[in-house]
């Protein structure tokens, strides 16, 4: 029943399009394009500027063409509006060496977040802790927890609540502005909250 | 009424407050449904389940739409999908840690449409990520990017 659908909607849709596989790349929001690599049995192709594509025959010939904005908004449209909310973080700094003292700017981003938690479907709340490269390994792994465990701790107490919320330490893995090893900054100690 | 949304509400609490003290490791699951539109229901072990929002998606989990239907799914590491209508998506393999962003993301999209904004683990990873319809397999550089399947 489906299929004989399909296949009488089939000369309806675009020259070429019918029974054939395509891929498009869209453009991040602020612009950036990424990259796909595409691979078939027959050959593979590269695709890195937006709203390019490949169209993929049945026997894996991928042939490249171009799309465009317009376009993929038209015929995609209820796909893209499918899409989940993109996550949003908030950053929260920390005093020296302390897993709980947040700066005072920091406390105005609570009323921001139970904004934006009222406006999403399941909101989920994941904090993450990052330290600076002072100190090993270990040490900042347990810190980073330790400040991520004290944010979301706060963020309960301000009546803060989620479908799920984690707590996660980063260490000093992914640091803000880019140091040496054993360099105090306080622009890396700091606790990431992501809304997604 | 009342009892019912309080032991909601209690179990809400008792979630949240155990969330700290859980390592990354008791996350068994793939991502969260976020947004459903007609009819969705997901294969897991051989039974069929209707979906909601704020439902866990399960490595392993086939997820299928119906005509005017879509569903969108936000996995652990950030990836955002989408499915369209009369589509079947799989996701085949999903582990991520969350400390160290290392992890693997292996998905199919059998039939229909599926739209894709790439999470931490490409970030990080990308050769451990892939997409895959029965033709063609993708390798993801840090983008977002839609596969039709043509059927």
């Amino acid at each position: 029943m489906a299929m004989r659908r399909a296949l009488l909607l089939c000369p309806l849709l675009l020259l070429g399009a019918c029974a054939q596989q395509r891929v498009i790349l869209l453009p991040e929001p602020d612009g950036t394009v990424g990259a796909v690599e595409i691979r078939s049995a027959s050959g593979h192709q590269r695709i890195d500027t937006a709203y390019g594509g490949v169209d993929v025959s049945k026997g894996g010939s991928l042939d490249p063409f171009k799309s465009s904005q317009n376009s993929v908004d038209r015929e995609y449209k209820p796909l893209l509006a499918a899409r989940p909310p993109r996550p949003v973080v908030f950053v929260v700094h920390f005093e020296f060496g302390s897993p709980t003292h947040v700066t005072p700017d920091s406390k105005a981003i609570v009323q921001k977040i139970l904004e934006v938690l009222s406006q999403r479907p399941a909101p989920e709340l994941i904090v993450i802790g990052h330290t600076d490269t002072l100190g090993s390994d270990a040490y900042n792994d347990r810190l980073s927890l330790e400040r991520a465990r004290g944010v979301v701790a706060f963020l309960r107490r301000h009546g803060v609540t989620a479908k799920r919320v984690e707590a996660i330490g980063r260490g000093k893995r992914d640091q803000a502005v880019k140091t040496r090893n054993s360099v105090a900054n306080q622009a890396n100690r700091r606790v990431e909250i992501t809304i997604r | 009424m009342r009892t019912t949304s309080l032991l909601g509400a209690c179990a809400l609490l008792a979630g949240i407050a155990l969330a700290p003290l859980n390592t990354y490791a008791a996350s068994p699951d793939a991502g969260m449904v976020k947004t459903v539109k007609g009819q969705v229901d997901i294969v897991r072990a051989g039974q069929t389940l209707p979906v909601q929002i704020g439902d866990l998606v399960m490595e392993g989990d086939q997820v299928n739409t119906g005509s005017d239907s879509s569903v969108g799914i936000t996995l652990r590491d950030d990836t955002l999908l989408s499915a369209g209508a009369r589509s079947t998506l799989v996701i085949n393999r999903f582990d991520f840690n969350p400390t160290t962003h290392a992890g693997h993301l292996n998905s199919s999209i059998k039939r229909g449409t599926l739209a894709v904004i790439d999470g931490k683990i490409a970030k990080s990873h990308p050769e451990d990520v892939q997409f895959s319809t029965d033709t063609i397999t993708l390798g993801v550089r840090g983008t977002e990017f839609i596969i039709d399947t043509g059927k």
